[in-house]
């Protein structure tokens, strides 16, 4: 059975194996035996260079991690708070109402929302190509989700005792949720971050409609911008889908136990 | 308030423009001018009335339905071979999920490198001739389609179908075994039915997520050939966007919502039903 899930991963990863080796060769090289190890024209690193520059990678991919690493503390920050005040107050008709407003809201799929979202935010309020906008709108999609599941996370694993005892000690509110719920949270925390992170970076519908000056592209965006021009160019294609692929396979490669548990832990408390 | 900002945000982004689309539906704007003539609800006379959006929507159905069948025999089997305890497995499990690592731009893009040249080559090579690309045909493209996708979800199915195996405690197959049961009947008896969560969870992911498919469509086929693999997504980003029928498009956004929401609610209620515990 090794051997049958072995032909299989190298059939999954045939693809990545093929950019890669792709990367290396000529324009030409590419076109006449894409499947060559070598191209007749040897070893090339003239790709890579040429690529960033033309799709302005650094710029590129600071505002995929700008955007990516906001939403993300943003969305964990505001969707606990939201879950814990739910959680804390489940008599109050308006806290039930909004948790089931946003448990219902978790089945509709962005494109229902997408025109009515452009025409308020861009053409009433015109507060788009900000990447701040963007930001507060990544969040505002994934409250849901993530308010779900720390609603989860806090009815069943912080007694109301715990905070109850701290209060008597003199803390505020304020002080109780933070230094107190919010540690104890740390496993729900993680998943939501890797769930939520891994969405921001690679979504490219709802950035492709709020960020459409050039300087503020993200890395999909630049990507299927970069394809729209220079398809014809496969050499310089290959190297800006790498450049693409590997912030994330690198993080993969050392945080591969973290990801792997936080998608699972998530799928299935989701 | 400690909830303030995230109801904020939410009724912001979510329930606000909801309501305004379901306004949006009833109006024929064009997305520049002023003034949104009341309609009522011509759009939907329209919608139901376009056949090239029913067209996308049925290849969206015939390609949900077929890729979520497959998704889900890959991942399971996947997730069977991954359990078995064979030596490194937890390599496997992370190899395997790579490919939902990558965003659907990339892995288009990707694909269509393998299939327009990669696979033709090969064909080449074999027939002696010049072969046709996959992607050249409307049946082609929508298989080319369907293998992206298994390809992309097989591995994070796979990662929900393991915690299910995990689930199921080894003393009731081993039960099972002295009962008499040898190991196919101890899986289709009893540790699937005691894995109908995951099945329940992994359709209605895979459904939701097919259904509105759009980032691979965009890359790997764009429409191609002549808008034969326009998927419904597409469509409607195109009715609104494209040829500014606002309304229209959000109408056709709010059907589309509406089929997709009724199919997976129906799945998930009739999955529940027949949860059984150990």
């Amino acid at each position: 059975m090794w051997i049958v899930l072995l032909v299989l991963f190298i059939a999954f990863i045939f693809p990545f194996i093929l950019v890669v080796i792709n990367v290396f060769k000529t324009k030409g090289d590419i076109t006449s035996d894409p499947l060559a190890l070598i191209g007749a024209h040897g070893f090339t690193l003239k790709n890579f260079p040429e690529a960033m520059k033309k799709m302005n990678f650094w710029r590129v991919f600071a505002n995929s991690f700008v955007i990516t690493v906001c939403s993300t503390i943003l969305t964990i920050i505001v969707s606990s708070m939201t879950a814990y005040v739910i959680v804390r107050n489940s008599r109050w008709r308006f806290c039930t109402i909004v948790f089931s407003l946003m448990i219902a809201s978790m089945v509709i799929p962005f494109q229902v929302l997408m025109v009515p979202l452009v025409s308020v935010y861009g053409g009433l309020l015109g507060v788009l190509n900000h990447r701040l906008t963007l930001i507060l709108m990544h969040t505002g999609f994934s409250v849901s989700m993530a308010m779900f599941m720390f609603h989860g996370a806090i009815k069943t694993n912080i007694p109301l005792e715990l905070e109850e005892a701290a209060i008597i000690d003199g803390c505020s509110k304020w002080q109780t949720y933070w230094k107190i719920v919010f540690p104890l949270l740390t496993p729900t925390i993680a998943t939501v971050a890797i769930i939520n992170a891994m969405a921001y970076w690679n979504d490219y519908l709802l950035p492709s409609l709020v960020l459409t000056k050039k300087e503020l592209y993200t890395i999909p965006i630049a990507t299927q911008a970069f394809y729209g021009t220079y398809s014809t160019d496969i050499g310089l294609v290959m190297a800006a889908l790498l450049l693409a692929m590997l912030p994330i396979l690198i993080l993969y490669v050392f945080l591969q136990r973290f990801i792997v548990e936080g998608v699972t832990a998530g799928a299935v408390k989701g | 308030m400690f909830a303030g900002p995230g109801t904020v945000l939410f009724l912001a982004v979510v329930v606000i423009p909801f309501i305004y689309g379901l306004y949006l539906t009833m109006t024929s704007w064009d997305g520049v001018s002023a003034v949104k003539p009341f309609v009522g609800f011509d759009n939907f006379a329209a919608a139901f009335a376009d056949g090239d959006y029913w067209s996308a929507m049925g290849r969206t159905v015939l390609y949900s339905a077929v890729s979520v069948i497959l998704i889900n025999i890959v991942s399971f089997a996947l997730a069977y071979m991954v359990t078995q305890g064979i030596k490194g497995q937890n390599f496997f499990r992370a190899g395997f999920f790579v490919p939902n690592l990558i965003g659907g731009i990339v892995l288009g893009y990707i694909w269509k490198f393998v299939f327009n040249r990669a696979l033709v080559a090969i064909a080449s090579a074999i027939s002696g001739g010049n072969a046709p690309s996959l992607l050249s045909t409307p049946n082609g493209a929508m298989f080319c389609l369907i293998l992206v996708s298994v390809w992309q979800y097989a591995g994070y199915m796979m990662l929900i179908y393991v915690a299910g195996f995990m689930s199921v405690s080894a003393d009731v197959k081993e039960a099972a075994m002295i009962d008499g049961c040898n190991s196919s009947q101890a899986m289709m008896n009893v540790t699937i039915p005691l894995m109908r969560s995951s099945f329940v969870q992994c359709i209605f992911l895979s459904i939701t997520r097919c259904f509105v498919v759009y980032d691979v469509n965009l890359s790997l086929t764009n429409g191609e050939p002549f808008n034969s693999s326009v998927m419904a997504a597409m469509h409607v980003y195109n009715q609104a966007f494209t040829y500014k029928n606002y309304g229209l498009g959000q109408a056709e956004a709010l059907i589309l919502f509406i089929v997709c929401a009724v199919v997976g609610v129906t799945q998930v209620m009739i999955g529940k039903r027949g949860e059984v515990e150990a």
